[in-house]
């Protein structure tokens, strides 16, 4: 079969970075190729260049058998190449059938043509299986599942040949995800190909015909067979390792065996919450975290649980229960009242709720200890810089420069310099919503040795994670959330991962 | 206890003193040079087409002294938009401050009472002005854009259209060269001492640090346990405070308070923040920027009314100024 799109030679430099060099690539019809790579291997930059938001410094790209020049997205458009971004870039005040028509309004002479364009809308999205969207939905007000579908009906609505998908499951259930392979299997049943990038080596398995893996702007492996290649063979073509995920050793609880009464010798726990409500969030719970302890929060999203966690933090007000740390009452709703009283959190978004994007490492690593560094209002900036770097460096943060812009960072590094600003704070309690959104394999194992040893340390983690394998492989105990309700509570390593999964879906705790 | 991974490249040492240079090197912005270019070129002309009266000590004088006035103003605008604010009543602010100050009531108690008294109003406009911003909470643009129009309304009400002249001496005698230390005007030190106090602040103190944050990413300065609220008040009052200052400075170089003073201050501080480099949509800014476009305004002003060109020339020039300032630092940004 002849190549849909071949890529040959393409590079792409930034100031100071080679992000292409040399790549090849070549998709036939109606496949599922998958874009494998780490955070900085050169994904992003491939498929911009392949959309039209990126101009290749050199190499050719070739369509149908014909030498193209995507000079910006509307060319990639015409020739039928969509993409779908990781964030998506939707209008949220404008309705679902505006956002799908965006810059090619269905129009005569000028006027549009409002009913037409509804219609071929609802068309589009009963074929993506959604025909409960209403095409008249303002898109602000659909959950993040629904704005993807809006995504790809807006691809859907040009006459598409390619589509390429970046992370489309990343912000997904696993029913939403079972949805979105089931549209990619319909796509490519008419000749569609999808460029599918993804950091879910078992999605890849599942849906990929064959994969591409790129390491530092190179393609270090193209075409291998999705279904066959075995894992490590990939992990070890992206990191250079043959590790998947690597969970740092559970410290060894003696004191549990030896201790006929543990509940005695347990210290006051670190924080306790009794009765936590927010009506039409979450139902009353009660939950103690202890100093060394790792908590797993398993649950879907839009269960609830980072609405738990910004409960305790004090970034929502609980409409009933209390919350203790070492014993104290802690003032309910504040922010500051939960971080005075040593309460981190690192939020599910980073870029958006954590991270100062215009300013440096060490002012985003200082920000919540600024009085720890100044007298009177008066800023210590030596200190303050000296010991944000020493905090980073802990944390092999890389590159190691406590000056650089933090957006500039990696997903890995990004997440590192939110831990650093908690530690630097020296709190004791840490609540981590998705610490491993968005950050690539190798980084993960960083990030979990990290974390395991916040809590060697006493500090007590309550996290969570949409990845059951992450908790199950990293938390002590492992509560369930399902709908509001913390379902089922254990020990990590009396649960398996079908286990989690039937608990978080179904809520029935025998199978 | 752990499984350590390493990675390559991670052990290298960085590099900080260099990268501390280049930061250095990145705060001489082109915005500011470019500023400080037009700024010598304003000179020059001036000093071509009027040189015995540009160049004069009076003529500089002058120049610095109106600076002086829209100066302070702007200096407390730029830590509001820096804190992704707005403050449209700046210049009614003023217009009050200066008739409360300057009436039969408050002049009985001197010097200290008109000062006090135009500090007080202002810092009062900004409580209310923070208050229903940070708490209410109100979209800054309407808040202010509501005290712009009572604050100058009760000016108008307070003085019944009338200009109010000051009858203290102390007072007044701030204005006259006596008062001058070195050649140097008491207004202008006045104006020099708020530009260093707010450069410090801004740029040495966790208030300056957490203004950036707020104004930077309000929900991540939230979530790092700033009281964003607070901040946000603050920024209100201290605004209100650079009105108060500079109404009493209006008071002691117009020897009167009136209801029309401050007439457009807020547009013209807002541009002289812009074309200085701070970011409207906030977390971005300087001191050092704002005062260089004070000082680049004031002057066309001066050199156009030395030239005998009429106001609405002056105005064409100042709006190309503004474009070509956020051309340049748009251009700046991206590499």
């Amino acid at each position: 079969m002849a190549p849909l799109l071949t890529m040959s030679g393409i590079t792409k430099s930034f100031p100071g970075v080679r992000a292409l060099d040399g790549v090849d690539l070549e998709v036939e019809p109606g496949e599922v190729h998958c874009l494998l790579g780490q955070n900085g291997a050169g994904k992003s930059t491939l498929i911009k260049v392949l959309s039209g938001a990126h101009q290749p410094d050199e190499g050719e790209i070739t369509w149908q058998g014909s030498t193209v020049r995507l000079t910006d997205p509307v060319a990639a458009m015409r020739l039928g190449i969509a993409t779908i971004y990781q964030e998506l870039d939707l209008v949220e005040h404008l309705s679902v059938t505006e956002n799908v028509y965006l810059g090619h309004e269905i129009a005569t002479r000028g006027f549009v043509r409002p009913r037409e364009a509804r219609n071929r809308t609802a068309k589009l999205l009963a074929r993506l299986g959604h025909a409960e969207i209403d095409p008249g939905a303002l898109v602000g007000s659909l959950p993040a599942a629904g704005q993807q579908i809006v995504s790809m009906a807006r691809a859907l609505s040009h006459e598409v040949r390619l589509i390429v998908m970046d992370e489309p499951s990343a912000a997904l259930d696993p029913d939403e995800v079972d949805n979105l392979f089931r549209i990619v299997e319909d796509l490519t049943s008419e000749g569609v190909a999808v460029v599918y990038i993804s950091h879910r080596l078992e999605e890849i398995r599942r849906i990929g015909d064959r994969v591409s893996v790129l390491k530092d702007g190179r393609v270090a492996a193209s075409g291998l067979p999705a279904s066959t290649t075995d894992t490590r063979k990939v992990v070890s073509l992206m990191t250079g390792r043959d590790i998947e995920y690597v969970f740092p050793e559970r410290r060894p609880q003696p004191a549990a065996d030896a201790d006929p009464v543990p509940a005695a010798a347990s210290p006051t726990p670190l924080l306790r919450a009794e009765g936590l409500t927010r009506e039409g969030e979450f139902a009353p719970f009660d939950l103690e975290l202890h100093a060394g302890e790792i908590v797993g929060l398993a649950g879907l999203v839009g269960s609830g649980r980072s609405e738990i966690l910004e409960t305790l933090y004090g970034a929502r007000r609980p409409t009933a229960g209390s919350i203790f740390i070492n014993g104290e009452p802690l003032r309910l709703g504040s922010v500051p009242a939960a971080v005075r009283a040593g309460i981190g959190l690192a939020p599910e978004e980073r870029k958006a709720q954590a991270l100062l994007m215009l300013e440096s490492v060490t002012r985003n690593v200082s920000v919540s200890s600024l009085s720890r560094f100044s007298t009177g209002g008066w800023l210590d900036r030596s200190t303050e810089r000296s010991a944000a770097l020493a905090g980073t460096r802990d944390l092999s943060l890389s590159p190691d420069d406590p000056d650089r812009p933090v957006r500039t960072l990696s997903g890995g590094n990004q997440q590192k310099v939110v831990l650093a600003r908690w530690l630097l704070r020296k709190c004791r309690v840490l609540l981590l919503d998705e610490p491993t959104r968005g950050v690539d394999v190798g980084a993960r194992a960083e990030l979990y040795a990290v974390i395991r040893r916040l809590a060697d340390e006493g500090v007590a983690v309550l996290m969570v994670s949409s990845e059951v394998p992450e908790v199950l492989g990293l938390a002590d105990r492992v509560l369930v959330i399902r709908e509001g309700r913390i379902v089922h509570t254990a020990p990590a390593p009396e649960l398996d991962e079908h286990r989690v999964l039937d608990l978080v879906m179904e809520g029935n705790p025998t199978c | 206890m752990l499984s350590t991974t390493t990675s390559p490249g991670k052990g290298s040492p960085p590099p900080p003193a260099k990268s501390r240079a280049k930061v250095a090197v990145g705060r001489l912005d082109l915005g500011h040079v470019s500023l400080v270019a037009v700024l010598a070129i304003l000179t020059l002309v001036g000093g071509l087409t009027k040189p015995s009266e540009f160049l004069s000590t009076d003529n500089l004088q002058l120049i610095l002294t109106q600076a002086s006035v829209i100066g302070v103003v702007t200096v407390g605008v730029t830590f509001v938009i820096i804190g992704g604010g707005i403050d449209l009543s700046v210049g009614a602010i003023v217009a009050l401050c200066s008739v409360w100050a300057t009436t039969v009531a408050t002049q009985e108690y001197g010097l200290l009472g008109i000062l006090g008294c135009a500090v007080l109003v202002g810092v009062g406009c900004g409580l209310i002005n923070g208050m229903l911003i940070a708490y209410g909470p109100m979209v800054p643009f309407i808040a202010t854009l509501a005290m712009l129009a009572s604050a100058r309304g009760l000016a108008e009400q307070m003085s019944d259209g009338k200009t109010q002249i000051v009858t203290v001496n102390s007072v007044l005698d701030l204005g006259l060269p006596d008062a001058y230390v070195l050649g140097v005007p008491p207004l202008v030190m006045i104006f020099a001492a708020v530009s260093i106090i707010g450069w410090l602040v801004l740029n040495r103190t966790t208030f300056g640090r957490r203004t950036v944050a707020i104004g930077g990413n309000p929900e991540a300065s939230r979530l790092a346990g700033i009281a964003v609220k607070r901040q946000r008040l603050m920024l209100y009052l201290l605004s209100g405070l650079c009105c108060g200052i500079a109404a009493f400075m209006l008071i002691v170089l117009t020897g009167s308070g009136q209801n029309s003073n401050g007439n457009l201050y807020e547009l013209d501080a807002i541009a002289a923040a812009i074309i200085g480099g701070t970011l409207l949509s906030g977390g971005r800014g300087t001191i050092t920027g704002s005062v260089l476009g004070v000082l680049v305004f004031t002057t066309i002003t001066n050199l156009f009314a030395l030239n005998n060109l009429e106001s609405a020339v002056q105005q064409i020039a100042k709006g190309a100024i503004i474009v070509a300032a956020v051309l340049i630092q748009k251009g700046r940004k991206t590499p």
